[in-house]
Parts: C-alpha cells; sequence; structure tokens
C-alpha cells in the first residue's frame, strides 16, 4: 500500500470557535468604575474635655425629618435652595478667625449674623432614622458641592495662570495629582492644601435619636 | 506557451480568512483580561442614588459593603432591609468584625488607606447607615464612600 500523507485539519471553523468565546466574554464583561461620595468620619473620642463653645451664628443646622423634609437654621426650605444657602453661609465672612484675621476672599455679604469666618463656620447635621438614604444622599450632595464651587472660585482666582484651559480650575488640579501618584509633585499637593485650608470642610453628623 | 496560460487575468484572488482567527483571538484575550466575574452576588436590592459632586474609587483599597431591602428570591429574610459583606447577611455587631477580615486580606501597604464603599439602596432608611457608620467608627475605619450613580450637574 502506498504511504498517504494524513489529511491536513481543517482550521476554518477555528475563526467561529474563537468568535463564540468572544462574544462570551462581550456579554459578561462589565467594565465598572464606581464612584461616590467621599468622606471621613470622626474618630471615637472617649476623653472627658468639654466641647468648645460654639457660637450659634457660626453654626448651621441641617435637619431632615422623617418626611425627609429639610429644615435648614429653623426654616423649612427645598432642597434646590439649599446650596446657596450654604455657599451663602460660609461665603459671609462677617468677622474674624481664630488668629484674628478677617476673610479678605470671602465675597459674602458679611452679615452681622451668619458665620464670622470659613475657619470658624460649621455645618451641623442631623436626621431621622426613619429619613430615606436617597434624601440623605441629595442633603450631603447639595453641601459637598457648596464646598466645590467655594473651591473651585478660590482656585481660579490663585491658579488660572497655571491652567488657562481649564474650566474647572481645582477638579484640574486634582486631576492632575491623580494622574502622576506615583511621582509626588510637592507644589501641587500645597496648592490643593491652600485651596482646602481656605475653605475647610467642617461638616459634623448628629447621631439619629434613638427611639 | 499557451497551456499555461488559460485562466482570465481578471480575476481577483479571494482574500485570505487564515488571519482571521488570530484577530478575534487578540480581542478575546483583552476581554478575558478585562473581564471581571461578580465576585459576591447580591441578595438586595440595590438601586443606588444619584450625586453629582461625585469623585473616583480606588478599587484596590475598597471593602464593600451592601445594604437594602432582601430582593425577592430571599422573601424568607423579611423587608427590613439588611446588611450584606461578600455572600452573607451580617447583622449591625458583625460589621466590625467583617470589617478586620476585610482588611486582613488586603495588601499589607494598602491596609492602613483603607476605604470602606458603602453600597446602599436608596430607599434604605439613613438610619442603618448610621448604625453601620457607628460600627466602622469603633472598627477605626474612618474613610467612607458613598457610592453613587453620576447624575449630570446642573
Amino acid at each position: 500500500m502506498a504511504k498517504r500523507a494524513a489529511p491536513e485539519v481543517n482550521a476554518g471553523s477555528m475563526a467561529d470557535i474563537a468568535f463564540l468565546l468572544l462574544i462570551f466574554f462581550l456579554v459578561t464583561t462589565t467594565i465598572e468604575k464606581d464612584k461616590g461620595l467621599l468622606r471621613s468620619l470622626p474618630p471615637i473620642d472617649d476623653t472627658e474635655v468639654e466641647p468648645p463653645i460654639i457660637r450659634q451664628k457660626n453654626l448651621f443646622t441641617v435637619n431632615i425629618n422623617r418626611n425627609n423634609q429639610l429644615l435648614v437654621e429653623e426654616e423649612e426650605i427645598p432642597i434646590s435652595e439649599l446650596r446657596q444657602a450654604t455657599i451663602d453661609f460660609l461665603d459671609n465672612g462677617g468677622g474674624t478667625n481664630q488668629a484674628g484675621e478677617s476673610c479678605d476672599y470671602c465675597k459674602g455679604k458679611r452679615l452681622e449674623d451668619s458665620s464670622d469666618h470659613p475657619d470658624k463656620a460649621i455645618i451641623s447635621m442631623k436626621h431621622d432614622r426613619e429619613t430615606t438614604y436617597e434624601k440623605y444622599m441629595d442633603v450631603q450632595n447639595e453641601l459637598v458641592a457648596a464646598y466645590n464651587f467655594l473651591r473651585e472660585r478660590e482656585a481660579s482666582r490663585l491658579y488660572k495662570k497655571y491652567y488657562p484651559d481649564a474650566d474647572k480650575v481645582f477638579t484640574a488640579m486634582l486631576e492632575e495629582k491623580e494622574k502622576n501618584q506615583f511621582s509626588k509633585d510637592e507644589v501641587l499637593n500645597e496648592r490643593i492644601e491652600t485651596i482646602k485650608k481656605l475653605f475647610p470642610m467642617k461638616l459634623s453628623e448628629a447621631e439619629p435619636d434613638k427611639k | 506557451m499557451s497551456k499555461f496560460r488559460k485562466k482570465d487575468k481578471g480575476e481577483l484572488p479571494a482574500i485570505s480568512t487564515a488571519s482571521l482567527p488570530d484577530i478575534v483571538f487578540m480581542l478575546l484575550f483583552f476581554f478575558m483580561v478585562a473581564t471581571v466575574m461578580r465576585d459576591s452576588s447580591l441578595m438586595i436590592e440595590n438601586q443606588l442614588p444619584s450625586a453629582d459632586q461625585v469623585e473616583k474609587l480606588k478599587k484596590d483599597r475598597t471593602i464593600f459593603i451592601y445594604a437594602g431591602k432582601p430582593s425577592s428570591q430571599y422573601k424568607q429574610f423579611g423587608v427590613e432591609p439588611r446588611i450584606q459583606f461578600n455572600d452573607a447577611f451580617i447583622t449591625v455587631e458583625d460589621v466590625q468584625a467583617s470589617v478586620f477580615q476585610g482588611i486582613g486580606e488586603m495588601n499589607e501597604e494598602l491596609q492602613s488607606k483603607v476605604v470602606i464603599g458603602l453600597k446602599v439602596d436608596k430607599n434604605t432608611n439613613a438610619g442603618l447607615v448610621s448604625d453601620i457608620k457607628q460600627e466602622l467608627r469603633k472598627a477605626n475605619a474612618l474613610k467612607v464612600m458613598y457610592i453613587a450613580n453620576t447624575k449630570k450637574a446642573e
């Protein structure tokens, strides 16, 4: 018998098999990037030190009741007005800070009965146990937005010259920091800290009352 | 001479498909590498709230805690919102232990930078969330990210 060469395997269906696998992975892939609001919780403090006295005018109280109604500074307002009210409070600059400096970058109305200085301005938030998480997040979002607005304003006042094309200077700075996270840029970090110091985030949350 | 030139000159040769599998395999490997299979299946309803002031989350240093009403397959657990960690329901008292366990499984150099990602259903009451936060304070895991969907800023 003559020796026959083994017939070549038809590789034409290889593509079909690969496509099948490909489509499976395409469908199951979720390239998801989670985003959210980053907040720091206060550490538990057992020391019995008398808390410092905060004057009423430096305190911005935000209450949410069980029916998701918003009470800000003893007045019921819709959530759409919360952001502006917070900005007005933080940016008021009616007096001086601990060191006796007045707020020369504040553009508020400098009212006597609102906050003295962004350093001293504290937002105090309290909610009921029955408040929905959605409402709670909406309020948090508005408060963070107020801080971001003011920081953005200061960043564009101080550092616009380094980011002439950026629409939002503070965001651009944070993005640059993110990009260069493996090579520390001292100047950039210092600038970000400067901005944060101008409007330090002082947001205290009270525990909801237990029944 | 003419014997070998019978074929028409104008006909185009068929395009070779031999490299098609290679291309497809390349794509396949990309998606295989990029795929993350969901590691914990959710036993709760999880509709996230929306926010527009969001920051990105660094996944490598995050421990996720879920909370919400048990979903329809898990009706036997009732309708009260529950906390889920990995694949099981936990109680508020277990949060601390779970967080320590999560931290222990992490890379050593990231352990001090741990962020707790809270994926909470938007219809949950905020009291449960503040219970979780209180436990996290006790566990000294103070960085918290409230995970939210991105809403367009006005």
